[in-house]
C-alpha cells in the first residue's frame, strides 16, 4: 500500500516538478546571453525579451522619407512584460547590408502600438497587438581627418533624414536594465537584418473620407447652383439683418456727407475670410460709387491692399464712376497688430466716418477698433469667422454677421440666383452633418464606434 | 483686354484652386516640391508688394501733410519714424547693411523702449474697453439680455477665487456653462464656418463668385 502511495506520489507530483525544472533550465540556457558591462567585464547571464515578428515596412501615406518598425506584443511566458520599463530597443540603420550602421534612437516603454497611428493603419482592434516605431532619420558622425579631433573631445555628428527610393537595412539591439547605480544593461544584438525601401505615396489613403465628403459637397452645391439658375424664384434665403442694414449705412454716409470706412481683418489674401471680405468690399464699393459717397479701406497686409485697390477700382468702373475712385483712399495702415489698431482708431477719431464695416478675421484688436467706432457714433456692421472675437463685435457693433453669414454676405447682397444656389447647397451639407452627428452619437452610445470612425482622420 | 482682365484671372483661379485641393491629398515628394514652389512664389509676391505697401503708406501720409489735413502732424511722425528706423537699420551699429542686423544698437533700442511700450499701452486699453462694452451689453433690456447677464455673472465670478467663497458649486456651474452650452454653440458656428469656407472656395474656383474682380 505504502509502495503504491509512493508510486502515485512520484508519478503525479514529482514528475511534473522535475519536468518543470528541466524545461525552465533548458529554456534559460537556450536564451542566455553573455552580459557585458561598460567596462567590458563579463557580468551575469540573464534572459532577454526578444521582439517577436519584427517587420520593417515603408511608412504608408507619406512623402517617402520614413519607415515603420513593427513587432508583435511579446507573448512568451518566460520573458519580461513588454511594458516593462527596464526593456528598451536600440535601432541602428545602414544603406548597405554590411554597414556601416548608424544609430536611429532608443525605443523606451511605454511603446506605441499600430493603433496609435490610425492615419497609417486604421482603427482595427488587431492593431493593438503590434507595436510600431517610426524611423525618420539617423545620426551620422562627421567625417574627420586624422588628428583633427582632440583627445577627450566628442566627435561632431549630423542628423540625416531618410531619402525617398532608398533601401535601408535595420538591426535591433535589445537592452535590459539590470542596475541603475551604476547604470548597467544586459544587451543583445539580433542577428536578423531587416530591409525596406522608402517610397512616396501618390494618394493619402487616410484622407479618402475627406475626398468623398468634398465630392459630395461639390456635387450638391453645383446641383443647387444649376437648379437655382433654372428656378430663380424658387429660392428662399432667410433675412440677415446686418446685410439689409448695409444700404441704410451707406445711405447715412451719403446724407451726412461723411465717408464710410471698410476695415480689413488681419489675415493674408490666401485665407478664405479675407477673400469673403474682398467679395463684400466689391459689393459695398459698387453701392458707394452709385450713391456718390466716399469710401476708405484700411489694410494690414500690402498684398490685400493691392487686391482691394483693383476690386474697388473695378467696382467704380462697373458703376460708371471711374472718376470718383481715389487710390490713396485704399491705404496700407500698418503691418503690426496694435500699430494697425492705433492707425485705424486714429482715422476713426479724426475723420468720424458715418459707417464702419469690419470684415475678415480679427484678433484682440477687434474690440479696440469696434469700441472706438462705437464711441465716434458711426453705424457699425461687422462680420467675422473668428469665434473668439464674435462676442466683442456683438457688444459694440449695431449688426454682426456670425461665422458663415460672412461667406453668405456676397451672395445675399448680389441676389444672383447662382450665388444663392451655393448657399442652399451649403445648407444641405449642414443637414448631412447634423444627420451624421445624431447617428454617430446613437451608435457610439450603443458601443459601435465603426460608424464614427468612418469620419475620423 | 477683356481676356486679361476677366478670363485669365478666372482661369488662374480655377487651375490653381484645384491644384491646391489636389496637392493636399498627395503626400508624394514631387507634390510637396510643387507646393513649396507655389509657396515660394507667394513669398516673392509678398516681398514685391511690401515695397508697394510702403510706397502707398508714405504717399498717403505725404498727401495729408501737403493738404494740411486734420492731424497732419501724426503723418509727419510716421515719416520721421520710418526714416529714423531705416537709418539706424542701415547703420546697423557700425556694421552697415551687408551684415546681419546687430542685436544691440539703435534699431533694438527703438524697438524695446519705444515700440514695445506703445504696443503694451494699446493692449492694456483693452481692459477699459471690455468694461465699457460689458456695461452696454449687460443691461437687462430683454429676456435674452437677462439670461446673458446671469450667465456672464456666474462665469465671471466662478473664474475668480472669491467664487468658491460664495458657493463651492459656483466654479463647477461656471465650468459647466463653458463646457456644454458654450462649447455646443462654438461647434455649431465652426461647422457653419467650415461649410461656408468650402462653399465660397468652390464658388471662386468655378468662377461663379466674381465680386473680388470688381464685377458681378
Amino acid at each position: 500500500m505504502r509502495n503504491l502511495f509512493y508510486l502515485i506520489f512520484n508519478f503525479f507530483l514529482l514528475t511534473p516538478c522535475l519536468l518543470f525544472v528541466f524545461t525552465s533550465v533548458f529554456t534559460s540556457v537556450m536564451t542566455m546571453t553573455i552580459t557585458t558591462t561598460a567596462r567590458g567585464e563579463v557580468d551575469v547571464l540573464v534572459p532577454l525579451t526578444v521582439p517577436e515578428g519584427l517587420q520593417l515596412i515603408d511608412k504608408p501615406n507619406d512623402n517617402g522619407q520614413a519607415l515603420m518598425l513593427l513587432w508583435k506584443k511579446n507573448s512568451s511566458a518566460n520573458s519580461s512584460a513588454p511594458e516593462n520599463d527596464k526593456i528598451s530597443y536600440e535601432i541602428i540603420i545602414a544603406e548597405n547590408q554590411n554597414g556601416p550602421f548608424f544609430p536611429v534612437g532608443k525605443i523606451i516603454a511605454p511603446f506605441k502600438t499600430k493603433y496609435d497611428f490610425p492615419q497609417l493603419f486604421g482603427y482595427a482592434k488587431e492593431n493593438k497587438e503590434y507595436y510600431a516605431f517610426e524611423i525618420k532619420g539617423y545620426t551620422k558622425p562627421n567625417e574627420v581627418k586624422a588628428g583633427e579631433v582632440k583627445e577627450g573631445e566628442k566627435p561632431k555628428t549630423t542628423d540625416v533624414l531618410l531619402s525617398p527610393n532608398v533601401t535601408y537595412y535595420v538591426k535591433v539591439k535589445v537592452l535590459e536594465e539590470i542596475s541603475t547605480t551604476p547604470l548597467k544593461f544586459n544587451e543583445k544584438e539580433l542577428n536578423e537584418v531587416l530591409s525596406a525601401t522608402t517610397k512616396g505615396n501618390w494618394f493619402a489613403t487616410n484622407k479618402t473620407n475627406s475626398v468623398l465628403i468634398l465630392i459630395f459637397l461639390t456635387v450638391v452645391i453645383m446641383l443647387y447652383i444649376y437648379w437655382a439658375q433654372r428656378n430663380p424664384h424658387g429660392l428662399f434665403i432667410r433675412k440677415i439683418a446686418g446685410l439689409d442694414a448695409m444700404d441704410d449705412a451707406i445711405g447715412r454716409a451719403t446724407e451726412m456727407g461723411k465717408m464710410a470706412l471698410f476695415v480689413h481683418g488681419l489675415r493674408s489674401v490666401s485665407d478664405v475670410p479675407t477673400i469673403a471680405a474682398m467679395n463684400i468690399l466689391g459689393r459695398i464699393a459698387r453701392k458707394i460709387a452709385e450713391f456718390d459717397a466716399e469710401l476708405k479701406v484700411s489694410h494690414w497686409d500690402p498684398i490685400v491692399q493691392q487686391v482691394s485697390q483693383e476690386t474697388v477700382k473695378e467696382a467704380y468702373i462697373e458703376a460708371g464712376r471711374p472718376d470718383a475712385y481715389k487710390e490713396e483712399n485704399i491705404f496700407f495702415a500698418a503691418g503690426d497688430q496694435f500699430s494697425y489698431a492705433a492707425a485705424v482708431e486714429g482715422v476713426m477719431v479724426r475723420e468720424k466716418p458715418a459707417a464702419i464695416f469690419h470684415f475678415g478675421y480679427f484678433y484682440a484688436e477687434s474690440l479696440l477698433l469696434s469700441e472706438t467706432g462705437a464711441q465716434t457714433g458711426a453705424i457699425q456692421i461687422a462680420g467675422t469667422d473668428a469665434f473668439t472675437q464674435i462676442p466683442f463685435f456683438i457688444t459694440t457693433c449695431d449688426y454682426t454677421l456670425i461665422g458663415e453669414e460672412l461667406y453668405a454676405a456676397s451672395a445675399y447682397l448680389s441676389r444672383e440666383p447662382k450665388l444663392l444656389g451655393g448657399i442652399k447647397g451649403q445648407d444641405v451639407g449642414k443637414v448631412a452633418i447634423i444627420a451624421v452627428l445624431i447617428l454617430g452619437t446613437i451608435f457610439t452610445t450603443c458601443g459601435w464606434e465603426r460608424f464614427s470612425q468612418l469620419f475620423w482622420p | 483686354m477683356n481676356f486679361f482682365k476677366k478670363r485669365l484671372p478666372l482661369l488662374l483661379a480655377f487651375f490653381t484652386g484645384w491644384l491646391a485641393v489636389i496637392l493636399d491629398y498627395i503626400p508624394h515628394q514631387n507634390g510637396e516640391a510643387l507646393m513649396t514652389t507655389i509657396t515660394k512664389g507667394l513669398i516673392i509676391i509678398g516681398a514685391v508688394t511690401a515695397f508697394m505697401g510702403i510706397y502707398g503708406l508714405l504717399g498717403h501720409h505725404y498727401l495729408k501733410m501737403k493738404r494740411k489735413n486734420e492731424g497732419w502732424a501724426y503723418s509727419l511722425l510716421v515719416w520721421a519714424g520710418f526714416f529714423i528706423m531705416m537709418l539706424f537699420g542701415i547703420y546697423n551699429n557700425g556694421e552697415w547693411i551687408l551684415k546681419p542686423q546687430a542685436e544691440v544698437g539703435g534699431v533694438s533700442w527703438i524697438y524695446e523702449y519705444i515700440f514695445n511700450p506703445c504696443q503694451a499701452t494699446m493692449f492694456s486699453m483693452l481692459a477699459f474697453f471690455i468694461a465699457s462694452a460689458a456695461y452696454r451689453t449687460f443691461r437687462a433690456k430683454s429676456i435674452e439680455a437677462g439670461i446673458l447677464l446671469v450667465a456672464a455673472i456666474i462665469v465671471m465670478i466662478g473664474q475668480v477665487p472669491v467664487g468658491i467663497l460664495i458657493s463651492e458649486r459656483l466654479p463647477d456651474i461656471s465650468q459647466w456653462l463653458l463646457d456644454y452650452p458654450n462649447l455646443a454653440v462654438k461647434r455649431a458656428i465652426f461647422f457653419g464656418i467650415a461649410l461656408g469656407g468650402v462653399s465660397t472656395s468652390l464658388r471662386i474656383i468655378f468662377g461663379i463668385e466674381r465680386a473680388y474682380l470688381g464685377g458681378e
